[in-house]
């Protein structure tokens, strides 16, 4: 079969006969990703059960007023188990509902082969190549371009590809996209991303709540007039809470975009890896740094799944190319050049 | 007396289990590697049968446009039919790569047909087909490094011993070896 490089439309190129490429760094393989990305799962779990115990705590300080002694203890014990409670049942949740969550909140639909027989073709090769289960394939229509992955595990994975992006790219392109998402299974990227953008979701929804009882709760009852008595201990409890209530927030986003700088040129690695034809990847990121068309719907909690960020100020700005702190993806010019070095 | 002849049959009893164990250790090693290569080779059968499939129906839709390429056809019915009747592993590699040659030297002929490459029944043929090769090709990948596992794990002592009573035959790499398959087919006008 003719081997085109440029990478014709419809056609591509045959890369199963290509010699392997090493991609990873040096002291790199997956399976230390792996390894990592289970860890870190089961931080985030602790951490987050942990860090709402202490709200729940914080949240019935408040409530209370945090002043009568006799009240206070058993009900910071109530908000303590409540939260744990909760912190548990939203773990269950998140573990085997996340990924549904997250497809849903993205506005994605399940696919079958008839519908795009091409697109199954990819993962079907990719799969074999990266020794995977074949995930299941969603489509998003939005004209923007984008993709992801989720899902707890390589069993129960899932992808995700914007109709715009589906449309703009030739063989090759996809392939190296669809291979990029694949990396993202393999190195269980997925399931700390889908714990994160769940998670972190419930701890913001939980923060603002506490929020509303701190602001209109039952402090301005007459009640507050007798912890107006003078305990400090009172006021360190509140203020204590307060500074909790707003650094929870700031927490679970520092959290999520701590993830996803490094593992994203990983994922790209990945992908050369299994593919052998960086070209591909290349010009898809070449492609997609070219698009200012912002994702439609976009859940600020879901940015750190996308291939590519998915904000309108990023995307406007054309700050897919800047480098910032807050930005939860390299700078797709650094991806770039790190491709070629592999070519 | 006595005593010292039950230390001895007991040390020797001892002695052979523990020999025992180890074969068995070193038996089952090699046969669940044995075993991985064979799946991993299947994996490729899959494709390789998935490809003898497609190949009649792009041949009869090719022949609707290209009525000239008469041997182009025949190169690509002879290749499929030896490798569908291949009595070994060895003889089938050495078909498929036959018949890999002669479906990109169609391939290479349809490209001068622009009616041919605008029928969306050759477009999709065309798809499966270059999917069919990319799986085969990944596929290839994952048998030869199980087969190497598999070879070098004969091949190590002690193991080899074992492996030479038992009679592990090392298996051979699926390579393109011909530089045919290598080589990006050119078409004579």
């Amino acid at each position: 079969m003719p081997d085109s490089d440029g990478g014709s439309v419809d056609g591509g190129a045959v890369h199963g006969d290509r010699p392997p490429i090493r991609a990873y760094p040096a002291n790199i393989t997956y399976r230390d990703l792996i390894a990592e990305n289970r860890r870190k799962s089961g931080v985030l779990v602790g951490g987050m059960i942990a860090l709402l115990i202490v709200m729940g705590v914080a949240i019935a300080a408040l409530a209370t007023g945090a002043g009568r002694g006799d009240v206070v203890v058993p009900a910071l014990i109530t908000g303590g188990i409540a939260a744990g409670v909760v912190g548990v049942l939203v773990s269950v949740w998140s573990w085997y509902g996340g990924a549904n969550a997250i497809l849903s909140m993205a506005g994605a639909r399940e696919i079958e082969k008839r519908d795009d027989p091409q697109l199954f073709n990819i993962m079907e090769e990719l799969a074999i190549a990266a020794g995977l289960p074949m995930p299941k394939v969603y489509l998003i229509d939005d004209p923007s371009l984008n993709a992801f992955a989720t899902g707890r595990d390589p069993e129960h994975a899932a992808v995700a590809i914007t109709t715009g992006l589906r449309e703009r790219l030739s063989r090759d392109e996809l392939t190296g996209v669809m291979a990029h998402e694949m990396s993202h299974i393999r190195h269980f990227d997925i399931r700390l991303s889908m714990l994160m953008a769940t998670l972190a979701g419930v701890i913001v929804f939980a923060a603002d709540a506490a929020r509303r009882i701190a602001f209109y709760g039952p402090r301005g009852s007459s009640r507050s007039n007798n912890s107006k008595g003078g305990n400090p201990l009172a006021l360190i409890i509140i203020v204590l809470a307060i500074i909790l209530i707003v650094l929870a927030p700031i927490i679970a986003t520092v959290l999520r975009l701590a993830i996803s700088r490094q593992r994203e040129y990983l994922a790209d690695a990945g992908a050369v890896e299994i593919t052998r034809y960086p070209q591909g990847l290349i010009g898809a990121l070449d492609k997609l740094g070219n698009c200012r068309q912002p994702l439609r719907v976009v859940n600020d909690a879901l940015t750190p799944l996308y291939i590519v960020n998915p904000l309108k100020k990023a995307v406007e700005a054309g700050r897919h190319n800047a480098s910032s702190m807050f930005l939860t993806h390299p700078p797709l010019a650094e991806r770039i050049e790190r491709l070629r070095a592999l070519m | 007396m006595g005593g010292l002849l039950v230390i001895v049959v007991l040390g020797l009893v001892v002695l052979l289990v523990v020999f025992g164990l180890w074969a068995i250790g070193i038996y089952n090693g090699l046969q669940r590697k044995r075993i991985g290569a064979q799946t991993a080779w299947s994996d490729i059968d899959v494709q390789l049968k998935r490809r003898h499939d497609l190949v009649p129906n792009l041949v009869n839709t090719v022949k609707g446009y290209a009525t000239h390429e008469k041997g182009v056809f025949e190169n690509v019915a002879t290749a499929r039919s030896a490798a569908m009747g291949a009595q070994s592993i060895d003889q089938q590699i050495a078909a498929e790569g036959q018949l890999s040659a002669a479906l990109g030297r169609l391939f290479a002929v349809a490209e001068a047909y622009p009616e041919l490459k605008a029928n969306q029944n050759f477009l999709a043929l065309q798809e499966e087909l270059t999917s069919t090769e990319n799986k085969i090709g990944f596929a290839r990948t994952n048998y030869n490094r199980n087969v190497a596992q598999f070879n070098e794990a004969t091949l190590v002592f002690p193991a080899n011993i074992l492996a030479g009573m038992f009679g592990f035959q090392q298996m051979k790499l699926y390579e393109l070896d011909s530089v045919d398959e290598r080589k990006v087919p050119t078409v004579q006008f």
